[in-house]
């Protein structure tokens, strides 16, 4: 074979320089697409549903007429469940990643945590409903209350709040855990003073990250059977009940509820097009809170990045 | 005695000065790489051996913020490699390198050893057969691999996949191989082998090669290139640089006074 | 003075002394971190106990046989069927479909970021990819049936009103993010050597990309496209909404069809009584789901354990 001569190498490298540039046009092309889904997401909601952004709508109870219906008791179940949620989540969370990063030996019960968690992160959400209705629901008798759903979605964000505790505690340095066992401080001294102080940072972010997945999950909880329809508010407490009764503090864990996801779910259903507008104005808000808390664990993961230097 | 020849120049740096960013890491090199010769660059870490060496098939050029000034002539056409005008593709197309740490491919030992020809859009299989053994030979490593060219190059020792990649390299018919620090990660054994393989490809090739070792470059150049702090401070016969360094500061570093 | 010098020597040997009641805190909290770590395993027993026990009911009912050869899936008609494969198609469609836009996407992506983009370029991607990716499912039902259902119809006039197509093509996008970063950290582990040997032979970057990067990052890969599988294949929202709800065996994704996801929404809206075997066909179904999952992850780890990288 002949050696190729110059003129033949460039049309190699031309070809090759076209073929990379066709790829270029791909990669920015199918990157826009993603941030026209996002703009088209949103500026469909914002639209069709400008006409229910009335302080009314935030207001109102669900109602048979379409323009009467509001979000109340969805924001507020939303509110109520994500506080039971955080609630269990973030303390089993975070005492799992210490756990795992700070005391675990390296042996076959840590192996087999360890395996579980990864592999939970794989298992539809659904089926974390389908735990909660044997085991919350008619187990343990919570009912469809907000207990049982704080508790589901508790049990769905648990891997992403272990991870992300995990992740922030490796990024220590092992020097400030020697540091602090060298000064005579136990081991639960160290993560109590040092450890968890220092990770806080990115707990945070793994924390908002999760609630924020578990604010917009709605198949969970309509497995466990909450409602689509309520037109009124869990007790607060120690208000008047109607039965004339008094409110414990805690009554509210029991009662009925709906979630925003659902009262979208149930309004997107509805074959009368004049809901529409209604799911589209509750989308926007639910996008709304997804997206600014979101949009914190990232500006908070990004800022982390930029000051820490050890 | 004869009289001495001066061989041809294959490539020949001129004023070249080279910048990571603000930071100047070769400062006015001068120097000429002769045809068919190995030429070796010595010099303490951090003294720009490494840099000079990418120069010449511009890796600089894959990281932003990378600059050169001057030139490094290259010979017969007389192109300036540098040049904005030339493409970079173009120049590793005609200049061949190996690694510091063997670096296969995750393919065959076969499609190693065909990827450069590939690259120029050959595929015939019997040109590429040919030319595969060809290169395995010229590697010196035919033998022990032209009975599994479909395993992976990645089963290979450490030393096979240097001559791996060397093979890799010469399948293309290079006019200039540039070595960085070849033997760095191989045991001396493998290191032997590769050294011996330097010797023989000069009658093919011009080579160029980054050792961090005195020895390896007596024993395997042509001529030799002390450098220090970005500067090209002595080049010379390799005889002469090691028997009687000109400048105070070569002589430091080849006595072990110094690096 | 000596006497004083004693009793010095024997408080510093108490002090340093084995302090038995430290050590039980410690013990105690130790306990209570291990308790809340093995709470991921309780929750993995809590599923395949609820999941199995329903489902023992519900086989105790209908013959396995019937359950995975029937074609028909009416489980709450007086001539009820329980033919799965009726679920497992629209499941396996949708998913499909969701593939066949979110493999090809992701991965362009995750080349281009990795491979070609600068450093802004990719500093300002990464979040609006995190954004796609954490726009709530509920979110991206309403704009299948919504938005993307009538510009579809706007092409194709007979496409129905619910479709496995445009819930598919909305959950492929749903699922990019997941592939694209994925496969980017993927990529990005590539060591910079294996690039540098590739264009000192002088390919392109695609070339690069191609031939050298992307077979060196395989495992990474596979891995992706197997968590974006478990991803379509459980996701419900989008299938509940916009897909429509009756159970349908078909192959065909312009067709409404229900999947395993959307029918236990289904059921859980009604008011089925505990017990009863309507009740138990979504926990059958729910552990058709879960060993469909399972598969696909053991196919994962089985390829990355056998394409692992060693650089």
């Amino acid at each position: 074979m002949k050696p190729l001569t110059t003129e033949q190498i460039r049309a190699v490298i031309a070809r090759g320089k076209l073929k990379d540039n066709i790829f270029k046009v791909m990669g920015i092309f199918c990157l826009s697409l993603a941030l026209v889904v996002i703009v088209a997401l949103i500026a469909d909601m914002v639209i069709k549903g400008s006409e229910r952004f009335t302080v009314d709508f935030f207001l109102n109870f669900a109602s048979r007429h379409a323009n009467k219906a509001g979000i109340l008791s969805a924001w507020v179940g939303s509110l109520l469940v994500m506080f039971v949620t955080a609630l269990a989540a973030v303390p089993l969370g975070v005492a799992a990643g210490l756990y795992l990063e700070e005391y675990a030996k390296r042996n076959w019960i840590t192996n087999i945590i360890e395996i579980n968690i990864s592999n939970l992160a794989a298992v539809p959400s659904i089926v974390y409903g389908l735990l909660a209705l044997g085991i919350f629901v008619y187990q343990f008798g919570f009912g469809q209350s907000i207990l049982s759903a704080g508790l589901t979605l508790a049990l769905l964000i648990l891997p992403i709040i272990i991870v992300s505790t995990r992740e922030a505690i490796r990024a220590i340095p092992a020097m400030i855990r020697e540091g602090s066992m060298a000064v005579g401080a136990t081991r639960w001294q160290t993560c109590r003073y040092h450890i968890i102080p220092y990770a806080m940072p990115g707990i945070l972010t793994g924390v908002i990250i999760g609630l924020a997945r578990a604010i917009g999950e709605t198949a969970p909880i309509i497995t466990i059977g909450a409602l689509t329809f309520i037109a009124f508010l869990p007790p607060a407490p120690f208000s008047e009940l109607g039965d004339g009764g008094t409110a414990g503090l805690f009554d509210w864990v029991m009662a009925p509820f709906t979630v925003m996801p659902i009262q979208i779910f149930n309004w997107t259903s509805r074959p009368d097009p004049a809901f529409e507008v209604n799911a589209a104005a509750a989308g926007f808000v639910l996008m709304a809170m997804v997206l600014s808390m979101n949009a914190v664990a990232i500006y908070l993961r990004y800022k982390m990045r930029k000051n820490i230097k050890w | 005695m004869q009289i001495q020849e001066t061989p041809a120049l294959k490539a020949e740096a001129r004023n070249l000065n080279f910048f990571y960013g603000e930071n100047k890491a070769l400062k006015n090199i001068n120097m000429p790489i002769y045809d068919k010769k190995v030429t070796a660059l010595i010099g303490p870490s951090g003294c720009g051996k490494s840099t000079y060496l990418r120069s010449f098939n511009r890796m600089h050029d894959l990281y932003p913020g990378n600059r050169y000034e001057g030139e490094i002539r290259f010979f017969p056409d007389n192109t300036n490699l540098l040049s904005a005008d030339v493409d970079p593709i173009e120049v590793r197309m005609r200049i061949g390198m190996v690694f510091q740490k063997p670096n296969p491919f995750p393919k065959s030992i076969f499609e190693n050893v065909a990827y450069g020809l590939r690259v120029r859009g050959e595929n015939n299989r019997r040109v590429l057969d040919d030319k595969v053994e060809h290169a395995l030979k010229g590697a010196a490593i035919w033998d022990e691999v032209k009975d599994r060219l479909s395993e992976l190059a990645s089963n290979l020792s450490g030393g096979q996949q240097q001559r791996l990649c060397i093979a890799r390299a010469l399948a293309t018919d290079p006019e200039l191989l540039l070595f960085d620090e070849p033997t760095s990660a191989l045991d001396p054994i493998a290191t032997g082998a590769i050294e011996e393989l330097v010797h023989e490809l000069k009658k093919r090739v011009t080579i160029l090669i980054v050792t961090h070792n005195m020895q390896q470059a007596a024993r395997v150049s042509d001529y030799t290139a002390y450098m220090f702090l970005g500067e090209m401070i002595e080049f010379g016969k390799t005889d002469e640089i090691f028997i009687k360094p000109q400048d105070k500061r070569t002589e430091d570093y080849i006595t072990g006074r110094m690096g | 003075m000596s006497a004083n010098n004693t009793t010095d020597l024997s408080q510093v040997s108490n002090r340093l002394a084995y302090n038995a009641m430290r050590n039980w805190k410690e013990k105690l909290i130790e306990a209570i971190l291990l308790g809340a770590a093995a709470i991921s395993v309780l929750t993995t027993i809590g599923i395949v106990y609820v999941l199995v026990s329903e489902s023992v009911h519900f086989f105790s009912n209908v013959s396995i046989v019937d359950f995975l050869t029937d074609t028909q899936w009416t489980p709450l008609f007086d001539d009820a069927h329980f033919g799965i494969m009726v679920l497992i198609s629209g499941t396996l469609v949708s998913s499909a479909v969701a593939l066949l836009v979110a493999v090809p996407m992701g991965t362009i992506i995750a080349i281009y970021l990795s491979e070609f983009a600068d450093s802004r370029v990719r500093e300002i991607s990464k979040p609006i990819l995190e954004l796609l990716g954490g726009i709530p499912t509920i979110v991206f039902g309403y704009f299948a049936l919504l938005v993307v259902t009538p510009i579809l119809q706007y092409f194709f006039p007979t496409l129905p009103g619910f479709s496995l197509l445009s819930a598919g093509l909305v959950m492929g996008i749903m699922i990019v993010p997941y592939i694209a970063s994925l496969s980017e950290d993927a990529m990005r582990a590539v060591p910079m050597s294996m690039r540098e040997g590739a264009y000192a032979m002088g390919s392109t970057k695609l070339y690069t990309a191609i031939h050298v990067v992307v077979p060196a990052a395989i495992s990474g890969l596979a891995a992706s496209y197997i968590l974006a599988i478990s991803r379509a294949v459980g996701e419900t929202m989008i299938l509940a909404v916009a897909a429509g709800m009756q159970p349908n065996l078909t192959w065909n994704p312009a067709e409404p069809a229900a999947t395993i996801t959307s029918y236990i929404v289904q059921v859980a809206l009604g008011d089925l009584p505990h017990g009863s075997i309507g009740y138990q066909t979504i926990f059958a179904a729910g552990l058709t789901l879960l060993l469909i999952t399972l598969v696909f992850n053991i196919l994962g780890q089985w390829l990355r354990a056998k394409y692992r990288e060693n650089y």
